[in-house]
């Protein structure tokens, strides 16, 4: 066949092109930048607006939060945004003051479960034989429990006080990212870079901190990131039903709590509700973001 | 074998073992010797054992018997601790360069920290990191390059980069698996020239693997031929290469293409090789052997000495005179 001979095999690679392009074009869909994502972009705003409340909630609120110094149960009015609740509060003050209890314990429930759990689970799958063994028992334990049983079962044993509500949530949560985390080592232990690395005399803890963490890490952030959502939820869950903030702490929790003894007045359980509510659909906006960044395999895998 | 070996692999087995099946005996009864400033070819088909061979002799695989010592000392298998300072000595080039580099880390750190691990304790990260620009020139590559990932390089560069972070270590020994076979054609000659060359400069011993067999006959010494686990002939590279004695590697030879060699094909042997958990009685090459004889079928070969230095696992195989 001669060079310029253009027939078949041109109009084939024409096909072929066409179908990489169109490709393309969905992949970079998916891969769209957070910013020019709406969801995300929602997702984000809302986020930024409750950590703005949250540190600045005494300038915001025109009242403290624990005051009763207004008639119980009034309706919302120009007066009282909220109403006021059954104690005479203004339940504005409190929705804005209940920002700066579950925002940095959400956080904080978050980072402890992500330490405790990426730990325990690298060192079983790193390590292997009766380590592994052990540890992922006791994780397949917890996830052999509803999350919210369990987390009420360990916050009833330990007492009803916000501080306990924490740990029975990290005591929960700790072993999905333990599941994950061994999961991540394990199909990195056996690559040629560990290998290398041992064979250059490294230790084990050396090589799982050094080689291993920033190549496992980027799964378990994401993990991370859509679980503050579920962190809120599960902490206002445990108020909710008395286990957690104890009155008159302002929790959200513990606010639609007092809203469901006075069902009449709608507005002291709805709008705590409505916090609980934004929050966790927005930390999963960003959630859902980050994963298609950061992880963008995982995130063409759902979509197709 | 020698006094003066490096590394030295003597009767080593290596057993892989399966539920509910025979254990495959990838590698049989090899020894082996590497001598400081002496480079030693390893060659065979695909899924003869030289692979495993090559992990037996850094300790990646445990040998089921047979020892394998490094200046002496026992290369024990590694396992959770770190390795003995005196055995990361004994390095290793791997296949895949993309795989052998940390994909998140940077070429100058990883390179640093072989700086570090090789010398055991006591070499500070700045002292460390001031020495990546003189490994990475030492390899052929820019100074400039420290602060980069390894995706940002080609197969050939990356080749090199792990080159560099073996001499880091300061070995004395190293053993390239397969280091040329996963590179363009224009890296290979490259990356195979630099491996000899860094060797006979500062008087490495190295075990270069390979299916290549024009390459290991330009830079080996001495060159070592595996057929199904077994080393079938040992001797120096050009003798083993112009009178082979074993029949395996005469087909071997006669398979490489040569320019002018007008239309004549290579010789081809006969049959597949056989399945390593299943290996045939009597000598492992009798039912592919062109010259096999009757006794082949039910004695295992004697390792005839054909001359000082080289060996052959053959009963058709004599002494000569001289090399």
């Amino acid at each position: 066949m001669s060079l310029s001979d253009p027939l078949p095999l041109d109009s084939g690679l024409d096909v072929s092109a066409e179908g990489v392009d169109a490709l393309d074009r969905r992949d970079r869909a998916a891969l769209r930048p957070p910013w020019r994502q709406p969801l995300a972009l929602v997702g984000g705003v809302i986020v930024l607006a409750w950590i703005v409340v949250a540190i600045f909630a005494p300038e915001l609120a025109p009242h403290a939060p624990n005051d009763q110094f207004a008639t119980p149960q009034l309706p919302p009015s120009h007066l009282y945004v909220f109403g006021t609740d059954e104690l005479g509060r203004d339940v504005l003050s409190r929705v804005l003051y209940g920002a700066r209890l579950s925002l940095p314990l959400a956080a904080l429930l978050v980072a402890a479960s992500m330490v405790i759990g990426s730990v325990l689970g690298s060192i079983a799958g790193f390590f292997g034989g009766i380590v592994d063994a052990a540890i992922m028992r006791v994780a397949d334990l917890v996830f052999a429990f509803p999350g919210i049983i369990l987390a009420l079962a360990v916050a009833a044993a330990l007492g009803a006080q916000l501080r306990n509500a924490v740990l029975a949530v990290i005591v929960v949560s700790w072993p999905s990212y333990a599941r994950l985390s061994r999961g991540l080592v394990l199909a990195a232990r056996s690559s040629e870079y560990v290998t290398s690395a041992k064979l250059l005399g490294s230790s084990g803890w050396r090589t799982m901190w050094v080689e291993l963490r920033p190549n496992i890490a980027g799964p378990i952030f994401v993990l991370a990131a859509l679980d503050i959502g579920n962190a809120v939820l599960l902490l206002s869950g445990l108020s909710f039903l008395g286990l957690g903030a104890q009155p008159p702490t302002a929790e959200w929790g513990a606010m639609v709590s007092e809203g469901a003894q006075n069902f009449s007045s709608y507005w002291i359980g709805l709008f705590p509700g409505l916090a609980i509510l934004t929050v966790v659909l927005a930390f999963n906006f960003v959630g859902d973001a980050l994963r298609d960044m950061l992880d963008p395999r995982t995130a063409r895998m759902i979509r197709k | 074998m020698s006094a003066d070996a490096l590394l030295e692999l003597r009767g080593v087995d290596v057993a892989y073992q399966r539920r509910g099946h025979a254990p495959v005996r990838a590698v049989l009864g090899a020894s082996l010797a590497v001598r400081a400033g002496e480079i030693v070819g390893l060659v065979g088909e695909s899924g003869c054992g030289k692979s495993t061979l090559g992990r037996a002799a850094v300790g990646l695989v445990a040998p089921t018997s047979g020892e394998v010592r490094f200046s002496g000392e026992v290369v024990a298998p590694i396992g959770r601790r770190a390795r003995p300072v005196g055995v990361r000595r004994l390095q290793m080039v791997f296949q895949d360069p993309y795989a052998s580099l940390n994909p998140r880390r940077k070429v100058g750190e990883q390179i640093a920290d072989a700086v570090r691990l090789g010398s055991g304790a006591g070499v500070r990260a700045d002292v460390a990191l001031a020495r990546v620009p003189e490994l990475l020139e030492r390899v052929g590559l820019s100074a400039q390059i420290a602060h980069r990932f390894p995706h940002e390089f080609s197969g050939g560069q990356c080749q090199r980069i792990a080159i560099a972070r073996v001499l880091a270590s300061d070995p004395r020994c190293i053993v390239a698996d397969e280091p040329i076979s996963a590179l363009d054609a224009s890296a290979q000659a490259q990356v195979a020239n630099l491996l000899a060359a860094v060797a006979q400069q500062s008087g490495l011993g190295l075990l270069f693997i390979s299916h290549d067999l024009s390459v290991v006959r330009k830079i080996a010494h001495r060159t070592a031929v595996m057929y199904l686990g077994q080393i079938v002939e040992v001797g120096p590279t050009d003798a083993v290469w112009s009178e082979p004695s074993h029949p395996y590697t005469r087909a071997l030879v006669a398979a490489i293409p040569r320019p002018g060699a007008g239309s004549h094909l290579p010789t081809e042997l006969p049959g597949d090789v056989p399945d390593p958990a299943r290996p045939p009685s009597g000598c492992r090459f009798h039912p592919r052997c062109p010259v096999v004889m009757d006794r082949c079928r039910t004695d295992d070969p004697p390792v005839v000495e054909v001359a000082p230095g080289w060996e052959s696992l053959c009963l058709r195989s004599v002494a000569r005179d001289g090399p």
